[in-house]
């Protein structure tokens, strides 16, 4: 199974982190800056993957990629396939892609719940729920809907008009 | 911003991430973050916060706990948050806890009830919200009181609510299997749901069972396979395409399932056998995806029974991605291969080259993925050679974590397959020299063991031989500084018991360096403990041989601060020593008998050669003992005996203890008897005297010793004998296991002195153009000689050989140059990186470029290889292309050496490694 998801800026920032098992907070900052110390010292065109048991425990592995100031990271067991998981990645970026049309870091951390959202349609509890960004695309647009449909009820009435972006 | 639509965040949330992202330093970041948790503190807290507010507040809580400091003070909002009727604050609320909180919080309590409510609920985003709290926030306890719904939910109308809901199910099982085990047949019937998404996320709970327990899912061979095949066929809806591959995610779970199912099972294989074959024409290999499926195929073939074609075809799998340029396949094919090779150890052979040029990539992944490669396929004719790589890589790494088990596997391999005790006491001494805090403490007590049981096979002359230079070694070792303590405790130990066995080395020169260590080492007690030991064997061994002893006044003062040291243990041994160093040399010979730490000690545990002095004081009037039996019973009539049940765990006045004399557990009634718990090392050295003083002076001084024997000395002795007597079992087990790699090693001996020549050369790959075919020249014939052993092989190979002898008059130079090293240097102490730097020189002197090279040779050795395997990478790359246009790029660049052309050259035949050299590496792979 999946035990987590990271994206983190080439700064070591974190922008989004989900464990997929409880991790009290110091934990999980203490992973996200052990991956990235070992991914910053990564050179360039080498391998996407790493074994990764110093730091998750026996048998684990974790597949990375590199796009512009991000990184994404999955860790996972040994259930999973490497090439696999590397597309896993291609396939919630070239998402979020779609969602954010063109999507940059700054997306990601101003759009948190969002993320969290598209992230939840393809891994849900650890495993791969969905692969097909279509589809993922398809369950995301229909949140949106619904909730911007459920805000302009019970909402906009007491708020400030045009608190809603755009 | 498009993107923000829906999600609309104030200024002050844009601010902040602003304001954090644009902080200069970590302190300045901490105190963006840490105002702003005051800020929130002090805003949750005001009455009649707007809804849309605290959602805000809320996300700005999870981005803070992200970055680090606990935002707990905030929980309960999120939690309110989650039963509020808006679903976008219903949403918010729900993402909010379960990344804030764990199964076991005390307030999963007040959201058990909302996630109930809203798994009934109408508006299926509010259930698949429910569902996706469910797997993070419901524990065992929990799971009852969602689990009806969630059942129910399996046949909800909507797919992606039975998506979730399978997976909640499967969350459920993993948690807590029994709760669920009465729904199993659930993820059955799953299986044929109409929509792919759902019947996708049941493989993912039915692999998890299967690998549980494969004899009950037999039964659906057929349909997974079927699946597979409807799957490949692209009956599936277009929109599960990924990269033109139809549901490759479902195909990989597929073939996992598969492999688990078809493994040890020949009906299974043969029906998958044909779907199986279909993939591997079908899979499209340009893609990453089609590589993943490709790749789950060979492990799927290599769990299977083997069936020689699809073997074939994933041989030819992994030989594509071996030669790939991408890291990620070669690491895949390394793996694959590392799977294949033990159905068809054959298949190596092939990709040889291929195999080294990953050992030798500057990617860490790679190189370690291939290490346990080569870990899988050592055999007593290669272990040298793999052993060797593996410590120097070991040296060159600061990862402890993979340090210890790259340590340990080099102990292991050394142990099972070493093929003479020289070389494995030599291989240990760097194990030990370079990992010696990282390894287990049974290492040391087996290399021990080693050293004084020698082969096993009854040859003294060796023994004392290997002992001999053990000694040597160790000697030569014990001035370098910083040696880790492990490793120093068996440099005493042996200098004690073997020192000045040969009479080679003086006691007082032995005894000398024994006082330099625990003086260097002085804060290390262990270490201390063992050289006083060490040192007392020694003076014992001089007394007992009559010679007059001499004790070092470095000695005696290490003696003198001893006997005040405030360890015990300290204190004790320099009291025995000097009480040693008093005696005539016939009682120290029965104290300390020449070379028996191996010799069984017989313990007298009911301590009868004391019946004549008990019988002596009873008779005197001195009140007869009362077993612990008889005591204990006693005092349970007052009450007292639930008292000390109570205690024993807390207190070290067991009572207990003397009721559990049972032979069959001593080391447990050692504990107990003895005050402070001796440590392990103790009883190796100590274990000589303490019986033999017990029993020679029974006579004189009994009183004395009599106390000695209840609280020291009489306990740990019965824990000596069951570690001896286990040793001796396990030394049994090492001896069959040695002399193993024996039968081999008289005859594989001179082959050994080459043998790690050709893979080091050969990754070397400058080495490879010059010394390869020279020193293979004079180990071919030499493996002719030692081939006998492996007859079908080396008759195989030899004609294959006589080819490769042709291109070696074309090299000049470094051809002589590298030669004569080989010859000279033997064996495992080859340095590989400095051999590396040697050629660089010498080819420096060829190529006349001095300042470059001079740079190589400084730079650290590891750098060198990088620059170089980067170097070649380049030119080989150009010489797959086209290899007119590389001769010609080579001669061009500026730095271009013969020696790297010529290896470049090699590296391009074995790139493609037809008929040319399949021997090359036939004691690394063969």
């Amino acid at each position: 199974m999946i035990k987590a998801v990271m994206m983190m800026n080439t700064q070591g920032k974190p922008r989004l982190a989900k464990f997929y098992d409880y991790m009290p907070v110091e934990k999980q900052q203490e992973l996200i800056r052990g991956v990235f110390s070992v991914l910053c010292s990564r050179p360039e065109n080498v391998s996407n993957f790493l074994e990764i048991d110093s730091l998750f425990g026996p048998d684990s592995r974790l597949v990375y990629k590199h796009y512009a100031t991000l990184y994404f990271v999955l860790v996972f067991d040994g259930s999973e396939n490497e090439l696999a998981m590397l597309d896993l990645i291609q396939v919630l970026v070239e998402t979020l892609d779609k969602c954010f049309s063109n999507v940059c870091e700054l997306d990601i951390v101003f759009n948190y719940s969002k993320m969290h959202a598209v992230l939840d349609e393809i891994v849900f509890g650890g495993q791969v729920l969905e692969t097909s960004s279509a589809e993922v695309m398809k369950a995301v647009k229909e949140i949106s809907k619904l909730e911007a449909a459920s805000n302009s009820i019970s909402l906009v009435p007491k708020s400030v008009s045009g608190w809603r972006g755009r | 911003m498009g993107s923000q639509g829906g999600f609309g965040q104030s200024k002050e949330f844009l601010d902040l991430v602003k304001s954090i992202g644009e902080a200069r330093s970590k302190a300045e970041e901490d105190r963006i973050v840490l105002s702003e948790i005051d800020i929130l503190k002090r805003k949750l807290l005001e009455p009649d916060v707007p809804k849309r507010k605290m959602k805000e507040y809320i996300i700005r809580l999870v981005y803070i706990e992200m970055l680090g400091p606990d935002a707990s003070f905030g929980y309960i909002h999120a939690v309110k948050m989650t039963h509020d009727d808006n679903l976008l604050l219903k949403r918010t609320g729900y993402l909010a806890v379960t990344l804030f909180l764990n199964e076991d919080h005390d307030l999963i309590i007040l959201i058990v009830n909302t996630i109930q409510k809203d798994l009934r609920s109408d508006n299926y985003l509010v259930v698949c919200a429910a569902l996706n709290a469910i797997c993070r926030l419901i524990n065992e306890e929990t799971i009852p009181a969602v689990l009806p719904q969630v059942v129910e939910l399996l046949n909800h109308q909507k797919e992606a609510v039975r998506k979730k809901a399978i997976m909640a199910l499967h969350r459920f099982h993993r948690k807590s299997p029994s709760s669920v085990s009465h729904l199993i047949s659930n993820f059955r019937k799953r299986l044929c749901d109409n929509d792919p998404g759902v019947m996708g996320a049941t493989l993912c709970p039915l692999f998890d069972l299967i690998s549980e327990d494969v004899t009950s899912y037999k039964d659906l061979v057929s349909s997974f396979v079927s699946i597979l095949k409807q799957v490949t066929e692209r009956r599936l809806p277009k929109s599960y395409d990924y990269h033109q591959m139809p549901a490759p995610f479902i195909q990989i779970k597929l073939l996992k399932i598969m492999a688990l199912l078809g493994s040890g099972d020949k009906n299974a294989s043969e029906i998958m056998s044909m779907v199986l074959g279909d993939l591997f024409r079908k899979c499209d290999s340009s893609t990453n995806i089609g590589n993943a499926i490709l790749y789950e195929c060979i492990r799927c073939i290599s769990c299977i029974l083997p069936n020689p074609k699809l073997l074939e075809a994933a041989a030819d799998a992994i030989s594509k991605f071996l030669k790939s340029d991408s890291h990620n396949l070669k690491y895949m094919g390394i793996d694959g291969l590392g799977r294949l090779i033990k159905i068809s150890p054959d298949i190596a052979e092939q990709h040889q080259l291929a195999v080294i040029d990953c050992l030798e990539d500057p990617d860490d992944t790679l190189k370690r993925k291939t290490f346990e490669l080569l870990y899988k396929m050592t055999k007593s004719s290669n272990v040298e050679v793999i052993v060797d790589r593996m410590i120097d890589y070991m040296i060159s790494i600061n990862d402890n974590h993979y340090k210890t088990e790259i340590a340990s596997r080099c102990v292991e391999l050394a142990e099972q397959f070493a093929p003479s005790n020289q070389w494995f006491i030599q291989t240990m001494n760097k194990v030990f020299e370079h990992a010696g805090d990282l390894v287990n403490i049974k290492v040391a007590h087996n290399l021990m063991r080693l050293i004084a049981e020698g082969f096993g096979e009854d040859d003294d002359d060796a023994d004392s031989k290997l002992r001999l230079s053990a000694v040597e070694s160790y000697l030569q070792l014990i001035s370098e500084p910083k040696l880790p303590s492990l490793f120093l405790q068996v440099i005493s130990w042996v200098l004690g018991e073997y020192g000045t066995a040969d009479g080679k080395y003086s006691a007082s020169y032995i005894s000398g360096k024994l006082c330099d260590v625990a003086d260097a080492y002085s804060s290390d007690e262990t270490v201390k403990g063992y050289a006083v030991s060490a040192l007392m064997k020694i003076y014992a061994f001089e007394i007992a041989s009559g010679r007059k002893v001499d004790v070092l006044p470095e000695c005696q003062s290490l003696i003198e601060e001893l006997l005040a040291s405030h360890s015990t243990d300290l204190q004790q041994r320099a009291y025995e020593l000097q009480a040693l160093l008093a005696l005539d040399s016939r009682a120290v010979e029965t104290i300390i008998p020449l070379d028996a730490s191996c010799e069984d000690i017989e313990v007298d545990k009911e301590l009868s050669f004391l019946n004549g002095y008990i019988q002596q004081a009873i008779e005197s009037g001195a009140q007869p003992y009362i077993s612990e039996r008889e005591r204990s019973g006693m005092f349970e009539t007052t009450d007292y005996h639930p008292q000390d049940h109570h205690e024993v765990p807390s207190h070290t006045l067991r009572f207990e203890a003397y009721e559990l004399p049972k032979p069959s557990v001593p080391p447990q009634a050692s504990t107990e008897l003895v005050p402070v718990p001796e440590p392990s090392y103790y009883s190796e050295s100590h274990q000589p005297i303490s019986t033999s003083l017990v029993s020679e002076r029974e006579s004189s001084e009994i009183k004395l010793r009599l106390d000695g024997v209840k609280q020291k000395w009489g306990r740990p002795s019965y824990q000596p004998t069951t570690s001896a007597s286990s040793t001796t079992q396990q030394a049994a087990n090492g001896t069959t296991s040695h002399s193993d790699g024996g039968v081999g090693s008289s005859s594989s001996k001179p082959r050994s002195s080459y043998e790690p020549k050709k893979p080091e050369i050969d990754p070397e790959k400058q080495r490879l153009a010059a010394s390869l075919f020279g020193g293979s020249s004079s180990s071919r014939t030499d493996k002719k000689s030692s081939g006998g052993q492996k007859p079908a092989k080396g008759t195989v190979n030899k004609p294959a050989t006589v080819p490769k002898e042709n291109p070696t008059p074309v090299q000049p130079p470094p051809d002589l140059l590298d030669l004569g090293e080989p010859m000279a240097t033997t064996v495992s102490t080859m340095d590989p990186f400095k051999e590396l730097e040697g050629l660089m020189d010498s080819s420096s002197q060829d190529g006349g470029s001095n300042d470059v090279m001079g740079l190589y040779s400084d730079a650290a050795p590891v750098t060198t290889t990088t620059s170089v395997d980067s170097l070649l990478s380049e030119l080989s790359d150009s010489s797959k292309g086209n290899s007119r246009t590389y001769q010609s790029q080579t001669s061009k660049g500026p730095n271009t050496k013969e020696a790297l052309e010529k290896d470049a050259l090699v590296r391009q035949m074995g790139v493609n490694p037809t008929s040319q050299n399949p021997t090359l590496f036939k004691d690394l792979l063969g």
